[in-house]
């Protein structure tokens, strides 16, 4: 599904290098958990994959099943089926939640030759999917973002997540600010997204997310690369130890 | 007082040549010559003249307009269409009784004014052009006296209780040099209630004045939409007077237009009183130019009067903005709550936005604030919707049309405001093909 080779990227602005060299496969249905110290590269590199402006790639690729990622506007990653779910969702004023939505989602469909979604058939959806998450009709009817609390937030990313359906999803420090009721709402809404033809590339400071969705990998990344990969457990030993040992043994 | 400029005066005597005195009764006579009397001491505006440092007024000088292309609007339906009104045609400046539905309607009485020019005695006298010359105080406006010397068209209203309808006029442009000079007298007795809501380009060349004595706990409320023909040029001026505890509140839409100057004067004599006026302009300026100016004068001279300036202009491909608002709070008009805004959406590094916010206070207890701000779209805004699927340029509107909603937010009426937000989206929707 999501293929990263040896992809390189420094910063538009200053002649700095982030991403140094990162290598990473994920196959279709497979989730995988990315972990590693703050500023490693982490959500440089789920930008870089999503298309935001600000980096230069200034060596290897990255492809979604098959297709050159790096060549393609945000907006066509999105319709070729890549998501994002922001470490920090951006907040919009005087754009309506509801509208952003469903201009989403009609986008899409439209970019693939579907027809648009009609008002009240997205109205029914975006109710069912929205009770799931517990998301309320005040957050939908607020501008996007607008006002939400942390975990809201990151539970309005879910609901994008859940109605766009994408079939490779970068989460990125969605567990951050969620309390513990809410972590296991927004697990289960991405268990229930779970599907051989979908992928999943989750981004976690912490275990206690991958307690609730069990990754097949765990890679580990420090300075612009991933230095380790390994099954479920390494995210235990992170958990126990932090990184000094992984960092020492690989210096 | 310091002598007139020479070409103030010129420009005057030039355009002055082009135009004839209406045939008037004792009252419009009157009216009308003393305005001339005014005009012809203060001449033309000159662009030296501070109050025009940020539009040039030669084009609504001379003595011709600019010829302007009639603007297509086949195939969309007409602004307010969808709200029970009562419609007022004028094509090219002059009323079409034809067009028109009947100027009758329960709690208003509505006369065209080359009607109530031609009595000895109307009760319009009290309001025509004696908002116009209050306004000239401290600044000159001498488009708005020109206007009342010589306008022949317009309506003279009264509302004695609530109107059944809105009233709507609707400018026609039809002819290509059209240049149309209306002035309209709307005068609210205490308690009573309009809607008015005014749409269309009008002419090529337009010079409007909107007089409003609003009395006591009477409620006015307008909206207008200043059509979309992308030639023709306008001088619009409403003159406001405030009653004890009445309400005042306009909203006027602009897309496109070569150039528009619309001015605002309020003042607020009653106490309790409130005015909002509010302004959504779009302008791209790569087809023709697009120059659009707000000037906003707003006189509180009353106990706890509430005012509200909300200005919102989107600018691309060369487009010049302008604002120049003030707020005057007179001496004793104590827990004055005054509030200014205004801002711009710069779409490219051609355009242009010039701002003058004024605040003049001589009280002591009054809450006044004023805030202006230009940027550009935001980029993290553009990106998240973008990689949500949305296409740069529909994501690119949508932060337009998001921009837009505090001014459009000011329309009271929640039914008229989603019809202006449809138009632009679907208007900004046909432009991006
Ligand atoms: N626009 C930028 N300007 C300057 N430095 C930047 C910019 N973007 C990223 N960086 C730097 O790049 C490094 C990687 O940042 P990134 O946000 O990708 O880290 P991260 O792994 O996601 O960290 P965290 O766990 O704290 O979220 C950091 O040192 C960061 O300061
Ligand atoms: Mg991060």
């Amino acid at each position: 599904m999501l293929k990263i080779n040896d992809l390189h990227v420094k910063l538009e602005e200053e002649d700095k290098a982030i991403l140094k060299g990162v290598n990473l496969e994920v196959p279709a249905g497979a989730v995988h958990a990315i972990m590693g110290p703050n500023g490693s590269g982490k959500s440089t590199l789920s930008y870089v994959l999503s298309g935001r402006e600000g980096y230069v790639v200034t060596g290897g690729g990255a492809t979604l099943d098959e297709m050159d990622l790096l060549d393609m506007d945000p907006e066509e990653r999105a319709t070729a089926g890549l998501f994002l779910a922001f470490q920090y969702p951006v907040e919009i004023p005087g754009v309506g939640n509801m509208t952003f939505l469903r201009t989403a989602l009609n986008s899409q469909r439209k970019a693939r030759g579907q027809e648009e979604m009609s008002a009240t058939d997205f109205l029914k959806l975006v109710r069912e999917k929205a009770k799931t998450l517990k998301i309320d009709a005040d957050m939908l009817k607020r501008p996007v973002n607008m006002g939400f609390s942390g975990g809201e937030k990151k539970r309005n990313e879910i609901l994008q997540m859940a109605l766009l359906e994408p079939k490779m999803c970068i989460l990125d420090e969605t567990d951050s600010g969620l309390d513990v009721d809410a972590m296991k709402l927004v697990s289960e809404g991405v268990n229930a997204l779970r599907d051989k033809g979908r992928s999943f590339l989750v981004i976690t400071h912490y275990q206690r997310l991958l307690d609730h969705i069990v990754p097949d990998v765990v890679h580990i990344m420090s300075d612009g690369r991933i230095i380790k990969t390994g099954g479920p457990d390494l995210a235990l030993e992170v958990e126990h130890n932090g990184y000094a040992d992984i960092l020492a043994e690989t210096v | 007082m310091a002598a007139v400029a020479q070409p103030k005066l010129d420009a005057l005597s030039a355009r002055l040549a082009g135009l004839s005195a209406p045939e008037g009764g004792k009252w419009a006579r009157a009216a009308r010559d003393t305005a001339r009397a005014r005009l012809e001491v203060m001449g033309l505006p000159a662009p030296r003249d501070e109050y025009w440092r940020f539009t040039r007024p030669a084009t609504l000088n001379a003595p011709e307009p600019v010829p302007a292309t009639v603007f297509d609007h086949s195939g969309e339906a007409p602004v307010f269409g969808a709200i029970d009104r009562l419609k007022i045609v004028f094509v090219d400046g002059v009323f079409d009784a034809e067009a028109s539905d009947p100027l009758a309607l329960s709690g208003v009485e509505i006369e065209p004014l080359d009607e109530a020019a031609r009595a000895d005695i109307h009760w319009a006298r009290e309001v025509y052009g004696v908002l116009e010359a209050r306004g000239q105080n401290p600044v000159e406006r001498p488009f708005a006296t020109l206007n009342t010397a010589f306008a022949r068209e317009g309506l003279v209203i009264r509302v004695t209780g609530k109107a059944a309808q809105p009233i709507n006029l609707i400018y026609r442009h039809a002819s290509e040099t059209s240049d149309a000079l209306i002035h309209h007298v709307v005068k609210l007795e205490p308690g009573a209630d309009l809607t008015l809501l005014e749409n269309g380009p009008a002419a090529a060349r337009l010079n409007k004045v909107l007089e409003v004595e609003v009395g006591e706990g009477a409620n006015f409320h307008h909206v207008r939409t200043q059509g979309r023909a992308h030639e023709r040029q306008a001088v619009t001026h409403i003159f406001a007077r405030l009653g004890r505890e009445s309400t005042f509140k306009s909203f006027t839409l602009t897309v496109n237009g070569l150039l528009t100057r619309n001015e605002c004067v309020v003042e607020m004599l009653g106490d309790d009183a409130v005015a909002h006026i509010a302004g959504a302009a779009m302008g791209d300026g790569s087809r023709d130019a697009f120059h659009h100016d707000d000037t906003v004068f707003v006189t509180h001279d009353a106990l706890r009067c509430e005012s509200r300036q909300v200005f919102k202009k989107v600018l691309r491909n060369g487009a010049v903005g302008a604002f120049q608002g003030k707020i005057l709070v007179k001496p004793g008009a104590q827990k004055t709550d005054g509030y200014q805004k205004s801002q711009s959406l710069l779409l490219d590094e051609d355009s242009t936005f010039l701002v003058k916010p004024e605040l003049e206070i001589y009280a002591d207890d009054v809450a006044c604030s004023h805030g202006s701000t230009s940027g550009a779209i935001d980029e993290e805004g553009l990106f998240y919707l973008r990689s949500r699927g949305v296409p740069e340029a529909e994501a690119t509107d949508l932060l337009v049309i998001a921009f837009l909603a505090d001014a459009i937010a000011e329309i009271e009426d929640a039914g008229i405001a989603e019809d202006i937000t449809g138009r632009l989206e679907a208007w900004l929707k046909r432009r991006r093909g």
